[in-house]
This record gives C-alpha cells, sequence and structure tokens, in this order.
C-alpha cells in the first residue's frame, strides 16, 4: 500500500490529467486504508478482553492419540464437524477454544472406543444438524441429493433433442 | 424445422442469463440485508439435563450436579458464564434482579479460574445458589449451548425448558419470569 504511494510520487512521466486522476484514485485508495486500520485497531483492541480465557487448552485440543487409526478417525470425524464459535470453519480448522473443547471430547470418546457417527449424533442431538457438514439424508435433505440426478436426467432430455435434430439433418 | 420456431425459441433464452444474473443478484441483496441468524440453538430443550458433577467455581458456593435440578423443587435458571466474557459483565445487573425477586440461579462457569470467577463476582455481584467449574466446556456442550452468556430454565423434574441465547437484558427480564412459571 505505501510501496504504492511512494512509486506514482516518483513517477514523473505523466500528463497532469493523468497524474490527477492517480492522486484521486490515491486518495481514496488512502481512505480505505485509514478506514481498514482503524477497523482493525478497534477489534484488536476490544475482543481479547471479550473473549479470553486463561485456562491452558484441553489435553486432546492439540495432542493427537497416540493410537493412529484412532487419530485418524478423530481426524475425519472433526474435519467435518462446524465449530459453533467460528461458523464456517470445522472444528479441525479452530483455534477457538472451543472447537479445543470440542476437539478433546471427540479424541476422549474415540479413545474409549465410541463410533464416530454416534458421535456425530450425540453432537446433532444437541446442536441440530447444523453442527455437522456432512448432510444426511431425511425428508428435509432428499432435494439435496435428489437435485444433480434430476439435473442429470434434464441434460440428458434435452441433450437427446439435440442430437436427434442433428442426426435428421 | 420451419422457419418460425426457431425464431421463438431463442427470443426467450435470450433473456435466460439475465434471469439468471437479476436471480443471483437478489439472493446477494436478500444475503446482505437480512443475514440469516448465526445463532444456534440448543436442540435439547424438553429433554432432561444430562448427567454431570461439577466441583464448586468458588469458595463460597457448593459444585453443581444434575441431581440437584431434580430435587422436585421450583424451576430455576442455570446461566452459563465465563470471567473472561464480557456480555456476562453487561448481564450481571439482571441477573441480580431476577435473584432479588426470588428466582433462584446456577452458574456454570466456563474455562474459568477459581480466582477470575472470585474477582468476577466480587465485582458484579453473586446472585448465584451454586456454581460449577466446567473447564472443558463439557457440560455446555452436552446441554447444546455454543457460547457465554447463555440461560437455561430448567424446571423442577429438571427437565430443559427454554433457552435464552446472549445476555439477559432488562427488556428480557418479563420474558424470563414468564417461562419460569411456564415451567411450574
Amino acid at each position: 500500500m505505501f510501496s504504492a504511494s511512494h512509486h506514482s510520487r516518483s513517477c514523473r512521466a505523466k500528463s497532469r490529467h493523468q497524474a490527477r486522476r492517480q492522486v484521486s484514485r490515491l486518495r481514496s485508495t488512502r481512505t480505505v486504508v485509514v478506514l481498514l486500520l482503524t477497523n482493525l485497531a478497534a477489534f484488536t483492541l476490544t475482543t481479547p478482553a471479550a473473549a479470553q480465557d486463561m485456562l491452558p487448552p484441553a489435553p486432546y485440543a492439540y495432542k493427537q492419540l497416540a493410537d493412529p487409526k484412532q487419530e485418524a478417525k478423530a481426524q475425519a470425524l472433526m474435519e467435518t464437524l462446524r465449530c459453533l464459535k467460528c461458523q464456517s470453519q470445522s472444528i479441525a480448522d479452530s483455534d477457538a477454544p472451543m472447537a479445543g473443547d470440542m476437539r478433546h471430547q471427540v479424541r476422549t470418546r474415540i479413545a474409549q472406543g465410541e463410533d464416530p457417527e454416534a458421535i456425530r449424533q450425540w453432537l446433532i442431538e444437541r446442536y441440530g444438524d447444523y453442527v455437522s457438514y456432512t448432510p444426511q439424508v431425511k425428508p428435509i435433505t432428499w432435494p439435496l441429493f435428489a437435485a444433480p440426478l434430476l439435473f442429470l436426467a434434464l441434460a440428458a432430455f434435452l441433450l437427446r433433442g439435440r442430437f436427434r435434430r442433428r442426426k435428421g439433418a | 424445422m420451419s422457419d418460425p420456431a426457431p425464431k421463438k425459441g431463442p427470443g426467450l433464452a435470450v433473456w435466460l442469463p439475465l434471469g439468471l444474473f437479476a436471480g443471483f443478484l437478489a439472493l446477494v441483496v436478500v444475503g446482505l440485508y437480512w443475514p440469516a441468524d448465526r445463532e444456534v440453538s440448543s436442540a435439547f430443550i424438553g429433554k432432561p439435563l444430562p448427567a454431570f458433577d461439577l466441583p464448586p467455581a468458588s469458595d463460597d458456593r457448593p459444585g453443581l450436579a444434575t441431581a440437584q435440578f431434580k430435587e422436585g423443587g421450583k424451576p430455576r435458571l442455570l446461566n452459563v458464564f465465563a470471567s473472561w466474557c464480557f456480555p456476562c459483565k453487561v448481564e450481571a445487573p439482571q441477573l441480580a434482579a431476577l435473584a432479588e425477586q426470588g428466582v433462584e440461579i446456577d452458574g456454570v462457569a466456563i474455562r474459568d479460574r477459581k480466582e477470575d470467577v472470585a474477582g468476577f463476582l466480587k465485582q458484579y455481584g453473586n446472585p448465584f445458589k451454586r456454581i460449577g467449574k466446567d473447564d472443558l466446556s463439557q457440560v455446555q456442550l452436552a446441554i447444546g449451548s455454543s457460547g457465554v452468556p447463555e440461560t437455561f430454565v430448567i424446571d423442577g423434574k429438571g427437565i430443559i425448558r427454554y433457552q435464552h441465547i446472549g445476555d439477559i437484558r432488562q427488556e428480557d427480564i418479563p420474558l424470563i419470569l414468564r417461562k419460569l412459571a411456564e415451567a411450574q
């Protein structure tokens, strides 16, 4: 951002019109940058106080299970569970303390021999389908699974017409 | 193929991309101006409190266990909070007001240190009968709570009857009182 402004200042071989346009563009860029920086400052100043606990992460938040097979199962499950704090991340991706606690819960349960799908079901019972990134086949989700087939059928139907016409011609 | 047929076909089809674009634009506008509700409400309303037994989070209040909710008393509030949570501080006067009206409130302190809880209660008041210490968010996950603060209405049989997400504001007090009465 700053190197760009430096660059435009040192650049002399320009018509006055071009230079003016450059300045106005620069000014608007600067406004955006200032806005971004103030937002960022406000954000960093207010959030730590709002959501920072002092406890260390849960034992199995960042520690893998000793058994690689179990860890693989846990990892696969964690990648398909939604972090409820950072809702577009999976709990495997998120550093939110709550995601850490969820990972701890998933790993300890899998270490105890629980089935991954049972753990998913346990969470769905509490948070609804939203907590799972893997859609289940249910009355409300069947269009999700049927739509691709329907579109394929539609495409086949339309293309069939085309081919037929070409053949006839 | 006759002449009018191909003319008719493209005539309508020409508008299809624009139509799709307009539809997409409408979708963006709707998403922008009426964003979806991002609160995750508990799916555990109407179900009994899961079993837990938390150690005390404070030296002058006992810990919290499921059995205490099943003693058949009057409905209680279960407040999920933390000393590090800013809205919990904002909520404190409302909890104090509810406690003053005779509402029994139990707390679950999420990922909190005893000394921090003590400081929090000293500064913002202590409306709680019991406070459990939930260092791994286990109770929070078990009841489908996705943040702090949240407040649950638990009836005399230990059934979760209502969930309030976020801090209880002044204007929410009548609603909370009504939900407590309904859980009677």
